[in-house]
């Protein structure tokens, strides 16, 4: 049982942006969508979400067609943290975790304790309940990927596609918001962008280029000297986290300082291919 | 897992002591509100009442507000005494005046509310979709040509629902165009078309006859100089009628102003929703257009005064704009008729000068986040 993309292309106008992708998002797993910008990261998760209408292919959920359910049904079992945290309107911490509640109200219907308690519990799990009758624009950009982390539990799904969660924030708090989501008990998607991060954080990764998965499976297994430059055309050391033992990016440098710095490191050969620790 | 730097720094919730949130045995934190709703729409709704009263009491002949409450409970209970002065201007004159003033001013502000929603800006106001120029073309060719002339006292309401309908179709199709209804394609749509229509009504004008040139003049400049019982009951059904649907709406609208692609991820179907809130908006607008003529600022500032009072969920903005904004134009209408006594102002003179002052005020007492941040 999971979350499968099967199959998916998009187009956007005449172009291809995603071809022929196939993904499997193991359940209670936290699996991280890495490739270059353009590489088709968010318009993958745009698809599963219902804001883009895929050209071809399946979105399954637990085999389930989740693009052929009702809209507010597939809003109660996957939920979404987008790119996009400007909020035009003044709207409080509570009122914005509130409306998380969306697919599970019907017209006219009230909130009640049910709704209060599953506002209440999201706060509490991400440690948002201090900022509650804060409004949501007077927050830093940590806090405020907090509370939408919130309003997206407090949508009861067990299922959670986060768009560059950690784009804009400080290293603080992208671990901050990494490690909240990594304890959570949901099966997480995540489009990321920092590689050692994703190493660190995710249980599986699946590597993007061009539209289409050049990679995918363990990050030890994908994120190689060789897989980033053919996905980023980057040049970069492969080294080990030292306290995890996952892989870690180091950039190199092609001017002068190069040789300077390349005694000093390690042999270039040996590091793109970590060993396994004993 | 550190996830809560602040709680266990030991902050002491400043949220549980402000109106709105409270503590709750079992320590349940419940803050549903900013503050509570109902003394809001009690003091707005009093504030409707004591607007209406006098109104209907302030004017040329004075009268007192028992008076004017006697000749409505007379009629109400069914026996009128037509035969008094008080009655003639209670009832044919002011009251209608009033009831209209309030219903346009509840539906401009409902339709500002709406549309700031839907093209997520809260610069946008109802006109900026093109209706309110369109329905200048309609009462304009009415004024000047004489078309419809037919209809009689209708020709005005017709000619002007008339050209609000066929600029809403034609913003709708155009910025429609083979895509989704983006909002910058749906300003600008709007904006461009707007334009058009206002050179249409400007070379109508142009080619009409100086005579009635004034008049199209104060019509552009709104008006309930010519209120009456008649005019009432169709914007009154489409503001009930819009209401419902938009209360029935107010989570979608919440989840449409955080943007197109959340409130899908929410369950929202965005095309239909979009669609039902221009048709919805539109038809309001243009009705109360037809009644009124153009009222500006009243659909851009009071949704803007009514957040500032309770937030921006719209399920608490919808019904405290209902009441706020009419109150608004009522007032605003006492003062376009008494101000220049025994002449009249147009009213869209008096919301722009008593409405741009009022937000400025607001504005400046509390921080209020009244556009992007970022």
């Amino acid at each position: 049982m999971s979350l499968e993309v099967r199959g998916l292309s998009v187009d956007i106008g005449a172009r291809r942006i995603v071809t022929d992708v196939d993904i499997t998002v193991p359940d209670g797993r936290f699996t991280g969508l890495l490739g270059p910008n353009g590489s088709g990261k968010s318009t993958i998760l745009k698809a599963i979400y219902r804001a883009r209408r895929p050209a071809a292919g399946q979105v399954l959920l637990d085999g389930a067609d989740l693009l052929a359910m009702p809209p507010r049904d597939a809003a109660r079992r996957v939920a979404v943290v987008a790119q996009e945290t400007t909020v035009e309107f003044d709207f409080t911490v509570f009122e914005m975790v509130m409306i998380g509640r969306t697919p599970h109200k019907r017209a006219f219907e009230r909130d009640n304790e049910a709704d209060w308690d599953a506002v209440d519990q999201a706060l509490r799990r991400v440690g948002g309940e201090q900022f509650a009758a804060r409004s949501f624009n007077t927050l830093s950009g940590g806090e405020k990927q907090r509370v939408l982390i919130a309003r997206a539990l407090a949508q009861g799904a067990d299922h959670l596609v986060l768009d560059e969660p950690t784009n804009h924030l400080d290293i603080r708090y992208q671990v901050e918001v990494l490690e909240l989501v990594a304890s959570l008990d949901v099966t997480v998607l995540a489009a990321l962008h920092d590689l050692s991060l994703a190493a660190l954080f995710c249980d599986t990764v699946c590597l993007l280029h061009d539209g289409r998965v050049v990679a995918d499976g363990t990050p030890r297994a994908v994120i190689t000297a060789e897989n980033v430059r053919q996905a980023y055309g980057a040049d970069v050391l492969i080294v080990e986290h030292p306290e995890t033992g996952s892989p870690h990016l180091v950039p190199r440098r092609a001017g002068p300082g190069a040789s300077r710095s390349a005694g000093r490191l390690a042999q270039p050969g040996q590091a793109s291919a970590p060993s396994t620790p004993s | 897992m550190p996830v809560s730097p602040g709680a266990a720094q030991g902050n002491v919730r400043p949220a549980a002591s402000r109106p709105g949130g409270r503590r709750v045995p079992g320590g349940r934190l419940r803050r549903r509100d900013r503050r509570p709703l109902a003394p809001v729409l009690i003091g707005c709704a009093v504030l409707l009442l004591v607007a209406m009263t006098a109104g209907i009491a302030i004017g040329s002949v004075g009268l007192s507000p028992s008076a004017v409450w006697q000749v409505v409970f007379d009629h109400l209970s069914g026996h009128p005494d037509g035969a008094t002065v008080a009655d003639e201007i209670v009832w044919q004159i002011r009251l209608p005046r009033v009831l209209l003033a309030a219903v346009v001013g509840a539906a401009l502000t409902t339709a500002g509310t709406v549309v700031q929603a839907l093209v997520r800006n809260s610069l946008a106001d109802p006109f900026l979709l093109g209706v309110s120029s369109g329905a200048s073309v309609g009462a304009a060719a009415v004024l000047l040509f004489g078309v419809f002339a037919s209809l009689g006292v209708w020709a005005l309401s017709a000619g002007s629902v008339l050209g609000a309908l066929a600029a809403m179709a034609a913003v709708f199709l155009v910025s429609r165009a083979g895509r989704q209804l983006a909002p910058t394609q749906l300003i600008l749509c709007g904006v461009v078309l707007s334009a058009m229509f206002e050179s249409v009504t400007s070379f109508l004008i142009f080619r009409g006859n100086p005579q009635a040139t004034e008049a199209v003049l104060f019509w552009l400049l709104g008006s309930f100089g010519n209120a009456n019982w008649v005019q009432l009951p169709i914007p009154a059904v489409c503001l009930v009628v819009a209401m419902g649907y938009l209360l029935a709406q107010g989570r979608a609208l919440n989840a449409l102003a955080m943007g197109a692609e959340p409130a899908a991820s929410l369950g929202i179907d965005v095309a239909r929703l979009r669609r039902n809130l221009l048709i919805v908006t539109s038809l309001m607008v243009g009705v109360a257009v037809a009644v009124s003529g153009v009222i500006g600022f009243v659909g851009l500032v009071v949704p803007h005064i009514v957040r500032l009072m309770v937030g921006s969920e719209h399920r608490r903005v919808l019904p405290v704009g209902v009441l706020f904004g009419a109150s608004f134009m009522v007032v605003g209408d006492l003062l376009a008729r008494t101000i220049v006594s025994p002449q009249e102002m147009p009213i869209g003179v008096i919301t722009a000068f008593i409405g741009a002052p009022t937000l400025i005020v607001l504005i400046r007492r509390r921080p209020y986040q009244y556009g992007a941040t970022q």
